[in-house]
């Protein structure tokens, strides 16, 4: 039998949720009008004041924000609390290396441990469960967000973070952890490491786990349920609305449901900005209607996706989004992490580097792989190795230190990067997502 | 007294080496000597050619990065010792060597090349090799070789 953390809320009539949604976005606008002047004058400048906004049928009407909206404000700008009602910050990788900084009162933080905790509970999780959060604690949202949706269903939480393979397999056989929180590639690659060590899918205690932060494919799932014995569930969200949980898989892994009583979904035109009807692909823009430190009003997040409100077999009610399809501007997301070119760029002419470069995303044995690709010049070329390979760690250490992830450095020859007439093709992405 | 090296760049991918060779086989450039240095992912091909000029048009025109570098040749009898004499003159004025390579032939059939690229001062690495009779060769001489 299905279980759900709220059953009141997650199975709630759409009446209902209209009702939550049209009643918070209402006082949010007014909380947002208020307390945001950055925020404020978008609405003046589009000519809305909160008396415009008297359901979500008005929602249409009040301005978007997009990640460059928070990198001009960044890093209080956005805020609609004093710093002394916050107890936390976290952060992922903005634009042009500013990073996206957002802010969390208890409140905050109480609701967002709550729908990580409906996640969990979707996904099988009970107070008897010991459940395994390799996701990386600190800035990066999974590891926390997890951690506190673990706490919320009363699982044993084993904080292993991200790394040190060995280690987080001696926890899930000697602890028997049974769910398993991390990014889908991790999940893979810890699969295949107990694999090599001779561990058959029944051998090993895990029953669930809840992959997010990248996007993976059907045939990804299927490997690591096989080789794990286990049932993956996707998980969707973004540091900018909270972190993970802002929607979720049911039992039935057609989709994620969103927790529509925190925010409200749209599908827009990314061109035009035009709101779609349900079932159009488009991209997916967000308002967080209870949010107190850092509620966003209609934030772009450039992911590709459609909703879907057909009756879904797991009882919930609330709407479903697929999977991401792709992203309307240039992120990529490698590793679970953020990435823009124009990071990339910046790094390589901070270090004397010609602005002829292309980026190589691929994906082995279910890990990303990055290969920034960058010309030989005249100028950088010596007879000596290994003041070349010095230079080329330097740009390795330079590009860790910038994305937070280690880019292979490759040096090809001159005129090897195949100029284009137009716009530059700077990224081959080969992942077959 | 010493001799141009010219090398150039390689990035590691299959043939690049002979789309080089092509180029100075084209401009009828002869090589006398040839190494390759690698790491990983790119390698360094350093020559000793006939003709110096003809070489590095010919790279320069088919876009291979490319350097020269003053390098020490010189001539070994191919005898047993031959080159552990010449060495222990550089060892002896305490000259550090970058890398070497051999080169056997030329007209001379019993003598064998080694190119040496030492540090820092080149002039005073052929002087003392001057001093005890070793002749480091010009790059004329190369060429008539």
């Amino acid at each position: 039998m299905e279980r759900y953390y709220q059953p009141e809320i997650e199975t709630a009539p759409y009446e209902q949720i209209k009702a939550w949604q049209d009643e918070r976005l209402v006082k949010q606008v007014q909380n947002v009008w208020d307390n945001v002047p950055y925020y404020r004058k978008k609405m003046e400048e589009k000519g809305v004041t909160p008396a415009d906004i008297k359901s979500t049928a008005d929602l249409h009407k009040l301005p978007f924000l997009s990640k460059d909206d928070l990198r001009k404000a960044y890093p209080y700008g956005l805020m609609a609390r004093p710093l002394s009602d916050c107890v936390r910050i976290q952060s992922t990788s903005g634009t042009t290396g500013k990073r996206v900084v957002a802010f969390y009162t208890q409140h905050d933080i109480d609701l967002w441990d709550e729908c990580c905790a409906r996640a969990i509970v979707a996904a099988g999780g009970t107070k008897d469960d010991v459940c395994q959060v390799s996701y990386g604690y600190g800035l990066f949202t999974g590891g926390p967000g997890l951690n506190g949706g673990s706490h919320k269903v009363g699982c044993l939480t084993i904080p292993t973070s991200s790394g040190n393979t060995e280690r987080q397999i001696m926890f899930i056989m000697d602890l028997s952890a049974t769910i398993l929180c991390c990014t889908p590639s991790y999940a893979a690659y810890i699969g295949e490491t107990m694999k090599e060590m001779g561990l058959t899918p029944d051998q090993i205690p895990l029953k669930a786990g809840i992959f997010g932060a990248e996007a993976w494919s059907e045939e990804m799932r299927q490997d690591i349920q096989n080789t794990l014995g286990i049932k993956a569930y996707d998980i969707y969200g973004l540091t900018e609305l909270s972190g993970p949980g802002v929607s979720f898989e049911c039992s039935e892994q057609t989709g994620m449901h969103i927790n529509e009583d925190h925010f409200i979904a749209e599908i827009i035109d990314p061109k035009t900005g035009e709101v779609l009807p349900e079932g159009a692909t488009g991209e997916l823009v967000f308002t967080s209607i209870t949010k107190e430190a850092f509620p966003l009003l209609r934030y772009r997040t450039r992911d590709i996706c459609t909703l879907t409100r057909k009756p879904c077999s797991c009882g919930r009610t609330h709407v479903k989004m697929t999977k991401p399809q792709g992203r309307s501007d240039d992120m990529l997301i490698i590793r679970g992490v953020n990435v823009f070119p124009s990071q990339i760029e910046t790094v390589l002419l901070n270090n004397g580097y010609p602005a002829n470069y292309q980026i190589i995303v691929d994906r082995v044995n279910h890990t990303d792989t990055l290969d920034v690709q960058v010309e030989m010049t005249s100028e950088m070329f010596t007879d000596n190795l290994g003041e070349i390979e010095a230079r080329q760690k330097k740009l390795v250490d330079a590009l860790r230190s910038m994305l937070g992830l280690t880019a292979k450095v490759t040096l090809v020859a001159p005129k090897s990067i195949v100029r284009s007439e137009g716009k530059a093709v700077r990224v081959i992405d080969k992942r077959k997502i | 007294m010493s001799v141009k090296q010219i090398s150039v760049f390689m990035e590691n991918k299959p043939g690049t080496l002979k789309a080089m060779t092509d180029v100075l086989a084209q401009r009828g450039v002869d090589m006398r000597a040839l190494s390759l240095a690698e790491t990983k992912d790119f390698g360094i091909v350093r020559m000793i050619v006939d003709d110096l000029y003809e070489a590095t048009t010919a790279l320069k025109d088919a876009g291979f990065v490319h350097s020269l570098t003053t390098v020490l040749a010189v001539a070994i009898p191919d005898e047993t010792g031959g080159l552990a004499r010449v060495l222990g003159v550089l060892s002896d004025a305490e000259v550090n060597i970058e890398y070497m390579y051999a080169f056997l032939g030329g007209k001379t059939a019993n003598q064998a090349y080694m190119i040496f690229r030492v540090q820092d001062d080149v002039a005073g690495a052929a002087d003392a090799l001057k001093a005890k009779g070793i002749h480091p060769l010009e790059q004329e001489e190369i060429s008539a070789l």
